[in-house]
């Protein structure tokens, strides 16, 4: 068990910098996610912590230390690949064990590791098999079976569900989560799935082109983005964005003019707003409510109904909002609707799409975590 | 056809349960006719010319005058006459051939997949000027067989050979060294030439089963601490080693009929002449189509029951999945 530490790590293919100075610390234990959208870089930043690629500048520490002139063997880690990585020709259980066998270790005490993780992840009856005989979810149990015999400082796991269907995908997301809270080891975890973010991280990483957006967990990241990007990112359906002016800042929040007339007073710090400047306004879709007269007055484009609530999709004069609600809706396509929100549930960020920070923990979070890398 | 015709659909279903669907038999006459073309290009070219060299083994027909001829049963192959073994199976030179074109196609066989894995490794390797190694690498076996034995014929010579003049001049032999000639190093020098031409072609056949691997195995066997030697024997190996088995196959169905590289570098002699050498001889130089057939005839049994012999061996299963 180990903590990692990333320090101004870059990383170019050729002349391409795709990693742009990343500096994270991971602590001993946690369970760290990193999420962002495609190529931006969430796969190399795991594999150069794994070894397999080389870090062009920077310094990365394992365990306090210094492992970029390590091969990947001598780091104690272990992967698990999106694409499982199994040796077809070995049977589950050689495919286990063949790791191990330079590794000093008996074969008594081989097999006694590779049987109890066989029987943690319930592959026990499937060690004779080989891959191809396998379903997905299997395969993936063993390649996870893989990285636990080998006792490892540190899990890294590449979107290691992503091949799995929806039911299976749940499923296996909690044997991992029992797997982190069994073993206490170290787990790096990156995934396109927000749920998968949201559930099984201590803290989640967002990631964007190379760079790191805000690190938080789960509840800060989503009542407190840092930005608009993580903002945008976090959350489904996406947060609704208003462009704004400001007319007025004091130490009571801010108040922004609506485009289409009206004002609502937001708690968040001015920090050297003035007024007249643009600001971009943002607020879940959870918390804009059907109300007559509410602030705007739109009509609905599309209603999605998702059984446990719904979403409307509501155009007020070019300006599109979504809003969710509870139960089945009586709104028809096509119909006109009155929309509602308060100051306390919007976020506002500055043209630069740096976020203002609350003058109260409105949303029920303690706290930001920001860490912006310039 | 079948398997073709059993993927599930309704018909296929139905014409497992109870006589054939209209489904089904239009794929079988579809089969037909598309293989059908094949077919008779193979009985012409392969299937009549076999059987006529089958018949001759039976006559005693004469080069000269191929139309007369009589029906003397396995005279050719095995004949006794007052108590004396006569025929094929008793000639020693025959029996020598045999050795000879078996030991050739072992040790060539045998040498060429080792430094043809050796190549393959190493260009399927990333490094700069790649693409141009995989070309050059192949002009050994773009050159006809004729041209490079008669190359290496002049390079082997005992007295112009350029092989001869190199070694004298770095003191490693006193005298120059009659290659093809001398029964010590004759056989030697076709295993040699014939490695050279053919490793290439072993090396490209083992490339493309390298390139078909997957690359994560070898992150996941990095990530391990599996050494490098040890991912070969234990991951790369057998993994390829179904493209392997064939491309070895192959190559001894090719060594076992060898002809004109021993042909052209030495001739009739004794001390290297190979089955279709032998076959050769009797049918051309002695004018014996009877006996020459009957070689021939021997050189396709023992061929086929080789062939036999190493797929059930490797297990391989040709056109079947084999992993
Ligand atoms: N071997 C390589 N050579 C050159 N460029 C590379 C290489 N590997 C990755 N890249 C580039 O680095 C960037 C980040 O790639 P990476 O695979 O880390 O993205 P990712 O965040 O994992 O995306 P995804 O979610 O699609 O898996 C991409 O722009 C990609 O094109
Ligand atoms: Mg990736």
């Amino acid at each position: 068990m180990a903590d990692v530490a990333l320090r101004n790590i870059r990383k170019s293919f050729g002349g391409a910098q795709v990693i742009h100075g990343v500096n994270l610390e991971i602590r001993d234990g946690e369970f760290v996610v990193f999420v962002g959208p495609s190529g931006c870089g969430k796969s190399t930043l795991l594999r150069l912590i794994a070894g397999l690629e080389d870090i062009t500048s920077g310094d990365l520490y394992i365990d306090g230390d210094r492992v970029n002139d390590l091969a990947p063997a001598k780091r104690r880690i272990a992967m698990v690949f999106q694409s499982y990585a199994l040796y077809p020709h070995m049977n589950v259980y050689e495919n286990m064990a063949f790791g191990l066998e330079l590794a000093k270790a008996s074969k008594a005490e081989i097999d006694q590791r590779v049987r109890e993780a066989a029987r943690l992840l319930q592959i026990d009856e499937l060690l004779d098999r080989k891959p191809k005989q396998l379903s997905g979810g299997q395969r993936q149990r063993v390649a996870i079976g893989r990285a636990i015999v080998r006792d490892p400082k540190v899990f890294l796991f590449d979107e290691p569900l992503s091949n799995l269907d929806a039911a299976l995908r749940v499923q296996t997301r909690i044997e991992i989560a029992k797997l982190h809270s069994d073993t206490r080891a170290t787990m790096i975890y990156v995934t396109h799935d927000q749920v998968e973010a949201m559930t099984l991280a201590d803290r989640i990483v967002v990631l964007n082109k190379g760079r790191i957006e805000q690190v938080g967990t789960p509840l800060e990241l989503y009542h407190r983005p840092a930005n608009l990007f993580v903002a945008g990112f976090i959350g489904s359906p996406q947060m609704n964005f208003i462009q704004c002016e400001v007319a007025g800042a004091g130490p009571d929040g801010v108040l922004v003019r609506l485009p289409h007339g009206g004002t609502l007073a937001v708690p968040v710090q001015a920090d050297g707003l003035r007024p007249g400047e643009p600001v971009t306004l943002g607020v879940r879709p959870d918390h804009v409510h059907v109300r007559e007269g509410g602030i705007l007055r739109g009509r609905i484009e599309l209603v999605e109904q998702l059984g446990e609530n719904h979403l409307l999709y509501v155009n007020a004069d070019g300006l599109r909002l979504t809003s969710r609600e509870p139960g089945d809706s009586r709104h028809r396509t096509g119909g006109e609707v009155g929309l509602d929100f308060s100051g306390e549930s919007c976020h506002v960020f500055r043209p630069s799409g740096e976020a203002l920070s609350a003058l109260t923990s409105a949303a029920g979070s303690t706290g930001t975590a920001r860490s912006r890398i310039a | 056809m079948t398997e073709a015709a059993a993927t599930g659909t309704p018909s296929a279903y139905a014409s497992i349960r109870g006589g054939s669907s209209a489904l089904t038999r239009t794929r079988v006459r579809a089969a037909w006719t598309f293989i059908a073309p094949t077919l008779i290009v193979l009985a012409l070219v392969a299937g009549w010319p076999l059987a006529r060299t089958i018949w001759f083994s039976l006559t005693d027909a004469d080069l000269n005058n191929l139309g007369d001829y009589t029906f003397i049963g396995f005279e050719n192959y095995l004949a006794n006459y007052d108590g004396e073994w006569f025929g094929l199976l008793t000639d020693p030179d025959w029996w020598l051939s045999v050795w000879n074109t078996v030991w050739f196609a072992l040790v060539s066989v045998s040498i060429e997949t080792v430094l043809g894995t050796i190549v393959a490794l190493i260009l399927n390797a990333a490094f700069p000027g790649r693409g141009v190694m995989r070309a050059i690498i192949l002009i050994p076996w773009a050159i006809p067989t004729v041209v490079s034995a008669k190359m290496w014929n002049w390079m082997l010579h005992d007295q112009f050979g350029v092989i001869n003049d190199m070694l004298l001049r770095l003191g490693l032999i006193a005298a120059p060294i009659t290659w093809t000639a001398n029964p010590v190093t004759a056989l030697w020098t076709v295993v040699m030439v014939d490695v050279w031409k053919t490793t290439p072609f072993m090396a490209l056949l083992i490339l493309a089963a390298l390139q078909m691997l997957p690359q994560d195995i070898y992150e996941a066997a990095k990530v391990d601490g599996v050494h490098p030697v040890r991912v070969f024997f234990r991951v790369t190996l057998p993994l390829i080693k179904p493209a392997l088995l064939v491309a070895v196959i192959f190559r001894t169905l090719d060594a076992l009929r060898v002809f004109d590289l021993i042909y052209v570098l030495t001739a009739n002699s004794r001390d290297t002449m190979s089955m279709s050498v032998f076959a050769r001889q009797q049918l051309v130089d002695f004018q014996e189509v009877g006996l020459g057939s009957a070689a021939s005839t021997l050189i396709f049994l023992i061929i086929a029951l080789l062939v036999v012999i190493t797929m059930a061996a490797g297990r391989v299963r040709l056109g079947g999945d084999s992993r």
